[in-house]
């Protein structure tokens, strides 16, 4: 089928402002957004730049906005658009630096903010072997686990363009998957930081990160549960 | 100097290997790591099945019975004394990174789960022993999250999106790096002692692959183009379960939990190649037994593909057949929701890139280009070796993907690829800032980005002729052609024509965008460069093996000829040609004998 594709462009080193090209190509309604993106590429104009790598939806790489939402751009596929016209643009709320690139610095800032990693002093199983959790303990946070910190939720929610020092979904979502892991002993710390101003309770819930998360994670329901650990200071 | 750096050690790369390295070294030694994609991007991220350690937490299951099966795995090719070495420390490896937090599926008494793998058996009995670690089927995921939240922790110094494109070696020693910020397009040189190579494999040199865009060998060509040779690179695995056209990877793990292949007739066709463990027989055997299967007329509507089918009423019939039991003894019998939450990745796969529920419609798949064996050669502790007398380069060192220690020998059994990060990552990190306390910094050369600059003029500066998507589309098809699952005297020598060709076509390419913020441009072509020369020295390395032997398949000469061919190649590249040397394997307490499954 035939479609038209229109990506923004911004070249800091030549443009003012940025604008839209336009390419008009054939193509199978199988291919994957990045399949198309790699088609002009290689056979309109090289100079396009974005970032991705596993082309297949798990390093997060190339999230964008393709007809005003956020996906992967790997894991859309022509078809899923229903749409003859293709608008491909970066993502909202992080600056752009050349055409699809944005700068990710204030997200994984944010991101480290939480505390992500294990947080546990006691002495390890006499035994020298694994620290024991249940499957019901293991299922408690495994949704949480899957994020790819793709930054796909965070640049969808209004808070976050508002003002970008609110740590965001993602953020949230990592901070969640240590406070619900039974190993884990940094669950008040971490509340406590959540709990400040630019924390949990910038969330609106507005469900636009949940609609955009690749990895289907109920961002809002995760938020939810750290609200009201909050609330209740009790982790269940 | 602007744009100039000072550390003990650097690693590049942030895969699994390079952040086990640093976090390693760090403890002792400034170290820092230097990576072309930020570090949860990297391949390790995208590994499924599982990491294969002795834990024997559902059955019995022994480190000896891991080292025997990695090295009939590798088809006797790998080097016996490293494979015990790694299948020893996988135990503590696994429970390491429990320690770290990763979340593993468990069993229901609290352990870490296990299941079956290709290759994997219990040495007495010859049958499929539970010897993968999970975390459902996004195991390289957990590992990569788990290993950069402990290098968060740990404050480790990264330098996020820079490609190295030159390491530094003076007098016969480590020197240094030369890599460009991508956001600038700066180049920085970076001053170290001892620096780690963990840049991944090279698997975008094929058409079918299930690696990320970013595998282009960049790590192994820019020691082979400084006069280090690259070892075994005739030896590249192609897994047998890629979705269809498309090469993304489909676990072994779904055969693991009892997933069946079948031909276009509908025959389990892994009965008539490996009539004891069928559907888990070694990555080799079976994508060679898919090949033959298209040549005799059973692929798929002659169309080059089969089914692999984890239906529930296909894996009940099957297990049923093949007697298989649960740990308690009772009959193995699932339901679709189980399979789901067993591969909830792959699940995700087929519906979104083929439109189909695997619970419900089996899986066309094909053989994909997977896993790079050869590489850079090192001996177990991760220290780059550089003749036949395996002669130590003072302060560089390789781990993961990108090294060749050789514990993978002609053929990689499954999640022995994630051992070997942690193992190795581990080790090749110890070592390094052990010498780097020990040594001084080697002077840098006179004009240290020099070679880089050279390289760079010559991308901007061709005539322009020719295209480089071109040139990496015809790469590409060739290799997968010529130098795939099966190859021939006529057909490779056929590809050493076209990759020269391609070579010589490649100098009039010309980067358009002469910019040099996010230069994308430049950077891909500069990395079709490094395929080229690693396509080269594959090819030629395969030429020269006469024999059949775990992932290289002759048809002229299928068998595998040990008086003649029991050695690591060794190939040094030298401009357009390919000089060749052996070395023999270290052969400890299993002689060679012939492999079936
Ligand atoms: C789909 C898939 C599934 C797999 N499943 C399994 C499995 O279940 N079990 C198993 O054992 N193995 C599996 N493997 C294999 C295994 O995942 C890989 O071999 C392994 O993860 C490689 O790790 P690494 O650390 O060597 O490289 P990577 O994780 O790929 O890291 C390479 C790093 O090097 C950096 N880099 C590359 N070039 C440069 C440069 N020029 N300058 C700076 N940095 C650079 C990259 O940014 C990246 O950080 C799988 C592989 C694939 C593709
Ligand atoms: S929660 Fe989902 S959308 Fe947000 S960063 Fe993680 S994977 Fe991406
Ligand atoms: S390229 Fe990796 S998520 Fe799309």
């Amino acid at each position: 089928m035939q479609v038209k594709l229109r990506v923004f462009r911004f070249d800091p080193e030549k443009d003012q402002k940025p604008r839209y090209d336009t390419f008009i190509m054939n193509v199978d309604p199988n291919d994957r957004v990045l399949d198309l993106l790699e088609y002009v590429k290689a056979d309109f104009d090289p100079s396009l730049a974005l970032r991705r790598s596993c082309a297949h939806g798990v390093c997060g790489s190339d999230a964008m906005r393709v007809n005003g939402r956020n996906y992967l751009a790997c894991k859309v596929l022509v078809k899923n658009l229903n749409a003859d016209t293709i608008t491909v643009e970066p993502l909202l709320g992080l600056r752009v630096i050349k055409d699809l690139i944005v700068d990710m610095g204030p997200f994984f800032e944010n991101y480290r903010s939480v505390l992500p990693y294990l947080i546990n002093d006691e002495p390890l199983p006499a035994d020298g072997k694994e620290r024991l959790q249940t499957p019901e303990q293991q299922m408690r946070f495994e949704e949480t686990t899957k994020c790819i910190l793709c930054a796909a939720c965070t640049t969808s929610c209004p808070s976050f363009w508002a003002d970008d020092r609110y740590v965001g979904p993602a953020a949230i979502v990592n901070a969640h998957r240590f406070i619900f892991d039974s190993r884990d002993r940094g669950a008040e710390k971490r509340l406590n930081i959540l709990n400040e101003q630019i924390g949990v309770w910038r969330c609106r819930t507005a469900f636009n990160c949940t609609e955009a998360c690749p990895r289907d994670i109920h961002i809002t329901q995760a938020i939810a549960e750290v609200k009201k650990a909050i609330i209740t200071g009790k982790v269940e | 100097m602007e744009n100039f750096h000072q550390y003990d050690v650097i690693v590049v790369g942030g895969g699994g290997a390079g952040l086990m390295a640093a976090m390693y070294a760090s403890r002792t030694a400034k170290t820092a790591v230097i990576s072309k994609l930020y570090p949860v991007r990297s391949h390790t991220g995208a590994a499924q099945g599982g990491i294969g350690a002795a834990l024997g937490n559902l059955e019995e299951d022994r480190p000896e019975w891991h080292t025997f099966d990695t090295v009939k795995g590798s088809d006797y090719l790998g080097d016996q004394d490293a494979i015990e070495f790694m299948c020893n420390e996988a135990v503590q490896a696994v429970y390491d990174l429990e320690h770290m937090g990763l979340p593993f599926s468990r069993t229901a008494d609290g352990r870490i789960a296990q299941r079956p793998f290709g290759g994997h058996t219990n040495n007495v009995t010859g049958k499929p022993v539970r010897r993968s670690c999970y975390a459902a089927d996004r195991t390289g995921h957990m590992i990569l999250q788990t290993l950069y939240q402990q290098c968060i922790k740990n404050q480790i110094v990264f330098y996020d999106e820079f490609q190295a494109m030159d390491v530094l070696i003076r007098d016969g020693k480590v020197a240094g790096v030369v890599a460009v910020e991508l956001a600038t397009g700066e180049l920085h040189v970076f001053q170290a002692k001892a620096v780690v190579i963990a840049t991944g494999g090279h698997g975008r040199m094929w058409e079918i692959t299930s690696n990320a865009y970013a595998y282009t060998g960049d790590g192994a060509a820019i020691v082979a183009r400084r006069g280090i040779p690259l070892e075994d690179m005739e030896f590249f695995q192609f897994h047998p379960t890629g979705i269809y056209k498309l090469g993304i990877l489909i676990t072994e793990a779904v055969r693991g939990e009892g997933g069946i292949l079948f031909n276009g007739k509908g025959e389990r066709f892994m009965e008539k190649y490996a009539p004891r463990i069928k559907d888990l027989a070694s990555r080799d055997v079976v994508s060679r037994a898919m090949y033959l299967e298209t040549r005799a007329g059973n692929d798929v509507n002659g169309q080059r593909f089969f089914y692999l089918d984890v239906t529930p009423e296909t894996v009940n019939k099957y297990a049923e057949l093949d007697g298989r039991t649960r740990p308690d003894g009772t009959p193995y019998r699932v339901t679709a929701e189980e399979i789901r939450s067993k591969i909830p990745d792959i699940t995700d796969f087929c519906v979104t890139y083929l439109g189909i529920d695997p619970t419900r419609e089996p899986i066309p798949v094909q053989p994909t280009a997977h896993y790079a064996m050869g590489g850079i050669p090192t001996n177990k502790f991760g220290e780059v070796v550089i003749d036949s007398q395996n002669t130590v380069l003072p302060g560089l060192y390789a781990a993961g993907e990108v090294a060749c220690v050789s514990v993978h020998g002609a053929n990689r059994l499954g999640t022995n690829s994630l051992v070997d990060l942690i193992v190795f990552g581990k080790h090749s990190g110890l070592r390094a800032a052990e010498y780097a306390l020990g040594a001084d910094f080697t002077p840098l050369p006179d004009d240290p980005t020099g070679y880089v600059r050279e390289q760079i003029d010559r991308l901007r500066t061709g005539s322009g002729k020719e295209r480089a998507a071109q040139i990496g589309r015809e790469l590409r098809s060739t290799m997968f052609d010529l130098v795939g699952v099966f190859r021939t005297e006529e057909g490779l020598t056929q590809a050493m024509e076209k990759i020269q060709e391609l070579r010589a076509r490649f100098r009039e390419v010309r980067v358009a965008d002469s910019g040099k913020v996010f230069n994308m441009e430049l950077m891909q072509t500069w990395e079709l460069g490094n395929l080229l020369d690693l396509a080269l020295v594959t090819t030629r390395s395969a030429l020269e093996r006469r024999e059949s032997r775990g992932a290289h398949a002759r048809d002229d000469f299928p068998a595998r000829d040990d008086v003649n061919w029991l050695k690591h190649t060794l190939a040094w590249l030298e401009g357009d040609s390919v000089k060749l040397d052996y070395k023999p394997v270290v052969i400890t307490r299993y002689q060679p004998k012939e492999r079936t499954y």
